[in-house]
């Protein structure tokens, strides 16, 4: 029973990380986009989803709990917000920055998402500061046995996944994702071949930033308590760029090898650390999983730099 | 030969472009007559691409006034005169190095409706229709510059003649009223180069393109291009047939003399 509900609480997990890994290939895979402030749209998913579905809290509570607002709407509205305003924040990054050069565009994200992060750390009456909010709402929690709920939850992550997994499918077999590529291959080119570049690394980065966004709230619910701490760079950022690549850089269903493969090296490796570690080192012993992570990044781009899949050779299918 | 009858489709007026203290094009003026093969010549240096730049819109003139159909189009970005019916090639060729021959072509038509990510979602049947004539319209193109049986290799392992044919057969997806030419014949074997004069002169005769195009590449230029204009340190030298070029001796002058001067 244990193992059973690990494994799907595991299994969530990955389906999320797999719509966040989706969401990347969008940006980096197609565009060329170096996006390293993912946490930031994670983020801004999660806490947009969290302030939409919860109730404004009342009386005693009040006095612990800060909000900005508390809206008590239906987990889909929440979820849907989460990607539009995550997606309104792309817009706002991509206006800033798409001019920039890639090198200074992975600079100022990975600034931006610290920033957001912190904002939420420190502008308590926004989202409760470094508490964080909790008792998110989870749907349909009421027609299975709390220790059931995660199967519900799975088949939910699964639904949007596919949605999500399809979109983008759609996107990048079409004339948009030759374009997308055609960038990434060279921006003077498709400029000479009559396409607005900034226009449409803004289409790709703002339609990143909506799947990562979706990614974000469904996260929120499952986990159903958000502090500032979960989106710092490496779970929100850089494992999610370690499953992209190990997947296969360019190919959606690249990214979602990747996100469970990698996935399963970070939760697994921590029961088999704790089972050898003496308890004294407990507590240290999951940083070694940062160690671990970067290893396979290493050992990826050394010996397999295309992925496990890797961008396919005709990819305009339409 | 009287070009002046004719109205022409591109004109340069007094264009100057200075980079810091290098005067890359100092004043430059001429007129391209429609549906013929102008070239454009002149030693390195001459500032034979930077016309190029200036006129794709990839540079913006400090000064004058760049003429297209009758429509002022100095200062339009690069994609933006594409649209105006300007295409143009560059002097080391690119291409989209991973993506294979066939998206290459099909990359360039203007107005795919699938370009819009909404109608990939919502209407991709509409979408399907139009991929399926691009497809055609861009396998006969690849035939007729005898790279068909390429169209599923990346781009980027092409030869360097292949590659300017590739560039070729680009333009001419494209559907353009002027193709720019930079150095289509640099890298390319004789049997190439008679392809590529061949569909030069069939897109001018039968399409009704005009071309201009920048030639190091003598024998190509020679071939096919009249008039041809001679330029030199950012400044029109002369214009001619290529009889009249061949034997003015400021021509030869600064191709030959030029250190001397």
């Amino acid at each position: 029973m244990g193992i059973l509900n690990f494994l799907i609480s595991f299994a969530v997990m990955a389906t999320i990380y797999s719509i966040f890994a989706i969401g990347l290939n969008v940006q980096w895979g197609y565009t060329g986009l170096l996006n390293f402030g993912i946490a930031g749209f994670f983020a801004v998913g999660a806490y947009t989803s969290a302030l939409f579905t919860l109730k404004m809290p009342t009386g005693a509570i009040a006095g612990y709990i800060k909000q900005a607002f508390g809206l008590n709407m239906p987990f889909l509205i929440g979820v849907l917000a989460g990607g539009i305003v995550s997606a309104i924040i792309g817009l706002i990054v991509g206006a800033l920055t798409l001019r920039l050069k890639e090198g200074y565009l992975a600079i100022a994200t990975i600034g931006i998402a610290e920033t957001i992060r912190l904002f939420f750390n420190n502008e308590a009456w926004l989202a409760n500061g470094p508490q964080g909010l909790v008792g998110l709402p989870q749907p349909l929690h009421n027609i299975v046995p709390p220790s059931f709920y995660n199967y519900i939850y799975l088949l939910i992550v699964a639904v949007f996944l596919v949605i999500i997994y399809i979109a983008a499918e759609k996107g990048i077999r079409s004339p948009w994702g030759r374009v997308l590529r055609a960038i990434r291959e060279d921006e003077v080119m498709a400029a000479a071949d009559g396409k607005n570049v900034v226009a449409f690394k803004m289409q790709s980065l703002v339609f990143g930033a909506f799947i990562m966004g979706i990614g974000g709230a469904l996260y929120a619910h499952f986990s159903a308590a958000i502090q500032p701490g979960v989106f710092e760079p490496l779970f929100g950022t850089f494992i999610i760029w370690t499953m992209l690549t190990l997947g296969g850089t360019g190919n959606n269903k690249g990214a979602i090898i990747g996100a469970w493969i990698v996935w399963a090296v970070w939760s697994w490796s921590t029961l088999l650390i704790n089972k050898v570690v003496p308890p004294s080192f407990a507590t240290r012993a999951p940083f070694i999983r940062y160690v671990l992570i970067g290893l396979l990044l290493v050992v990826i781009i050394v010996r397999y730099p295309k992925g496990i899949l890797g961008e396919e050779k005709q990819v305009s299918k339409f | 030969m009287n070009l002046s009858t004719t109205k022409p489709i591109l004109s340069l007026r007094n264009i100057r472009k200075y980079f810091g203290g290098v005067k890359a094009v100092d004043g430059v003026s001429f007129d391209v007559a429609p549906h013929r093969i102008t070239g454009l010549i002149g030693p390195n240096g001459a500032g034979k691409t930077t016309t190029f730049n200036l006129i794709s819109g990839f540079y913006k003139p400090d000064e004058g006034e760049i003429y297209f159909k009758g429509e002022r189009i100095d200062g339009l970005q690069l994609h933006e005169t594409f649209h105006k019916g300007l295409c143009r090639t560059f002097q080391i060729s690119r291409e989209l190095k991973l993506m294979t021959v066939l998206e290459n072509l099909m990359l360039v038509p203007p107005g795919q409706i699938g370009e819009n990510l909404f109608n990939t979602w919502f209407n991709p049947n509409g979408v399907r229709k139009q991929e399926r004539e691009l497809r055609d319209k861009a396998l006969k193109t690849l035939e007729s510059v005898g790279l068909l049986h390429l169209k599923d290799e990346y781009a980027g392992n092409l030869s360097g003649g292949q590659k300017r044919l590739l560039e070729l057969a680009r333009t001419m997806m494209a559907k353009p009223d002027i193709i720019l030419f930079d150095e289509p014949g640099a890298g390319v074997n004789p049997t190439e180069r008679k392809i590529l004069a061949d569909r030069i002169r069939q897109l001018v005769k039968d399409e009704k393109v005009t071309v201009l195009l920048i030639g190091h590449e003598m024998e190509l230029v020679m071939d096919v291009c009249n008039p041809i204009i001679v330029m030199d340190h950012g400044k029109k030298l002369m214009e001619g047939t290529p009889e009249e070029v061949g034997n003015d001796p400021r021509v030869l002058e600064v191709y030959l003399g030029g250190a001397s001067k």
